[in-house]
């Protein structure tokens, strides 16, 4: 038994990380744009949430818990969103190539951030790997009360951090914005087809850009949510952060660019990439082999949804095209 | 004037048609002078160097020393057999972002030749068998997205994403099998006192074949997309594949053997990456080289001789920067970023390429003269 809760926790702590970071996708490329810089945008948010923490720790005596978060959640979710900008201004303004353009974030995003988070120590002039176990421990705070008196139930639903809910509470927030609100409709026929919304008096670069940046801003705060809860405020330049953000953009095919199939989504892919580690009588190289399930699922989800072609799971028509209002 | 000029924007493009040659090397140099200067104010920053002393102990960290300037050749080499490896799919807008797995079986494949085979054979047919495998395994890794894109149109970069994963955990698999010493998970050096499988001097320089062949393959790809009959469909299906079937190319045919192609070479460079320069095996053989080279395929419009001049700089790039990192007790991620950097200009002056830009102003002027 407290097996499985045990790895339903680790699927929780692992899918947060990447429902954010789907969620923000999601929203870009509802733009039309595909944003694959999301694993360098994580990175930022990261970093950017770990420099604050760290300044600010080491800045004032008695660091106070409700600062302690706002000075991280924003910076976070600023340095992210300046990600997004590079990416709008190169795709959007510049007509650069999506792709190319992601996959250079991703590029800048992994340098910028493990070049900080290896050497911010020795910068400021301390020794070891950086640690800010302060604003971690808050992040960390489970739910007072219920997660230690309702038993079992508890342990699987209230013994998270606050980001965890907060990452759900944001993809039903994206959900009900692109299905129920005027603007979030607007911004899906931009994505469908610029050129049209162009007509219709819908400012299309202004949608996107916005899009592309606050989703950026939502992918960051995984990364946020990886360096204060999941590695408990430290540092691992190990990749692992760009591992997550592709699975983040995977995650935006396995939910078919829906926010609330993201939410289980997220969770099932985190159960699938920690389940090698509960299986009993796996040796350290079959565990490998096991590891490959969640990319594995994402290639049938992805080979499936091509076979099938239902109108409702297909991407933005637009998505990976430039608009430039004369090439109609 | 009329009341409409008002509404006029303060900024207006229009596409350009081509530009004299010079112009647009001109635009290029400028980007990356831009780029030059920012990165080195950002070195600056992190290191309180001047500048130009930054840039003079780059360029010794990439070229200080023979046995240096052979391991920037090496890089170079390997960044542009993926770079060439991949122009083909991209040329046909197919979206191969798995260059970094392709590279990985290859190497994988190599790498099994060198522990089973290579101690028992002489060294020429080795080689071959290692070459034919690692070519064939990065096709096939090319092959399965390509089979379901033709067929059933899916999305090619995310599958070619997903194979590159897969790919490395099957690397991680094969390192836990071959692990030596037992319990480093790592391979270590493959036939460390004998050299068997790895690739022979020649004219005493260690790397000399790696560059034989690597440029054997970039000559030969140039020819291929610009003379043959098959370089040529390519191009069409990359431009429009309804244009392509009126003209009665096999689309799918062409889809399947150019991916297959682009993931051989990929895999040729996984076994010069293997045989020809660290002789083991381990996750961060491709080390992110799949996708910095598809940077260099597009902003080389898939011409294998550009392509050495973007890879070389962006080798020396790294290099340079690897070694400011050592000397000033950075980690070499600085030069992960710096690459960012660069290529960011590189990829905005593009657009003063492809469109140009007219100011109200300037408009307004010209009107009244």
């Amino acid at each position: 038994m407290s097996q499985i809760v045990s790895l339903f926790q680790a699927a929780v702590y692992f899918g947060t990380v990447i429902l954010f970071g789907a969620v923000g996708e999601i929203l870009a490329e509802k733009s039309g744009n595909l944003n694959l810089g999301v694993p360098g945008i994580m990175y930022m948010g990261g970093i950017a949430g770990l420099i604050a923490a760290f300044l600010y720790e080491n800045g004032t005596a008695n660091p106070v818990p409700a600062v302690a978060i706002l000075v991280t959640l924003a910076a976070a979710f600023v340095m992210s969103m300046i990600g997004g900008l590079i990416y709008s201004v190169l795709t959007i303004t510049l007509r650069a190539n999506q792709n190319v353009t992601g996959l250079t974030l991703t590029i800048f995003g992994s340098g910028f951030a493990n070049l900080f988070g290896g050497n911010l120590n020795k910068m400021a002039g301390g020794a070891g790997q950086i640690s800010v176990a302060f604003t971690s421990g808050v992040y960390r705070t489970k739910i007072p009360f219920l997660s230690d008196s309702t038993g079992v139930f508890g342990e699987m639903f209230f013994f998270y951090g606050f980001l965890a809910y907060v990452a759900i509470i944001v993809a039903l927030a994206v959900k009900w914005f692109l299905n129920r609100t005027s603007v979030g409709l607007n911004l899906r026929a931009v994505g469908e087809n610029p050129a049209t919304a162009d007509a219709a008096g819908i400012n299309v670069t202004k949608y996107k850009y916005v899009a592309t940046c606050v989703g950026a801003g939502i992918s960051g705060l995984g990364g946020l949510y990886y360096t204060m809860d999941y590695i408990k405020g430290t540092w691992a330049t190990d990749g692992s952060i760009e591992k997550l953000g592709w699975l983040a953009v995977a995650l935006v095919i396995f939910a078919t660019w829906k926010p609330n199939r993201a939410i289980w989504g997220a969770y099932l892919f985190g159960l699938l990439s920690w389940v090698y580690y509960y299986l009993p009588g796996l040796t350290r190289s079959s565990q490998e082999i096991f590891k490959m399930l969640p990319y594995v699922v994402t290639l049938l989800v992805l080979i499936v949804v091509s076979l099938r072609r239902s109108k409702e799971s297909q991407p933005p028509a637009s998505l990976g095209l430039a608009y430039f209002r004369e090439d109609r | 004037m009329s009341k409409a000029k008002k509404h006029e924007p303060l900024v207006h493009i229009t596409k350009r048609g081509t530009l004299p040659l010079w112009h647009n090397l001109a635009i290029r140099a400028i980007g990356l002078a831009a780029a030059l200067v920012v990165c080195a104010i950002v070195l600056y920053a992190l290191t309180g160097l001047n500048p130009l002393k930054i840039y003079g102990a780059m360029f010794k960290g990439a070229f200080g020393s023979a046995r240096r300037v052979w391991t920037t050749i090496r890089e170079i080499m390997m960044l542009l057999c993926i770079g060439v490896g991949l122009a083909p799919a991209f040329k046909m807008r197919f979206w191969n972002i798995g260059g970094e797995g392709q590279v990985l079986v290859g190497g994988v494949a190599a790498a099994a030749c060198m522990i089973y085979l290579a101690p028992n054979m002489p060294l020429a047919p080795v080689l071959l068998i290692m070459f034919v495998l690692s070519a064939l395994a990065g096709a096939i890794w090319g092959l399965i997205p390509a089979v379901f894109k033709a067929r059933w149109n899916t999305n090619e970069t995310l599958f070619t994403l997903m194979m590159n994963y897969i790919a490395l955990q099957i690397t991680s698999f094969c390192v836990s099998k071959w692990e030596n010493p037992y319990g480093s998970n790592t391979v270590g050096i493959i036939n460390p006192t004998t050299n068997a499988g790895w690739f022979p001097s020649i004219f005493g320089q260690q790397y000399m074949l790696n560059v034989i062949i690597v440029m054997l393959i970039a000559v030969a790809m140039y020819l291929y997309l610009k003379y043959s009959k098959q370089g040529f469909e390519i191009a069409v299906v990359g431009e429009s594949t309804n244009t392509a079937r009126y003209a009665a190319i096999n689309v799918k045919r062409v889809i399947i053997r150019t991916v297959m192609i682009s993931g051989a070479i990929c895999g040729i460079a996984g076994f010069i990456a293997v045989a020809g320069a660290g002789h083991t095996i381990s996750t961060s053989t491709a080390g992110g080289r799949g996708f910095t080279a598809i940077i260099v395929a597009w902003l080389s419009k898939f011409n294998s001789f550009i392509m050495l001049g973007v890879s070389s700089l962006l080798v020396f790039l790294q290099r340079g920067a690897s070694e400011i990192a050592s000397q000033f007790d950075l980690n070499d991620f600085v030069s992960e970023m710096i690459k960012g950097m660069i290529l960011f200009f590189i990829l905005g002056s593009e657009f003063f390429i492809n469109f140009k830009v007219h100011f109200r102003t300037a408009r307004k002027e010209t009107e009244n003269k």
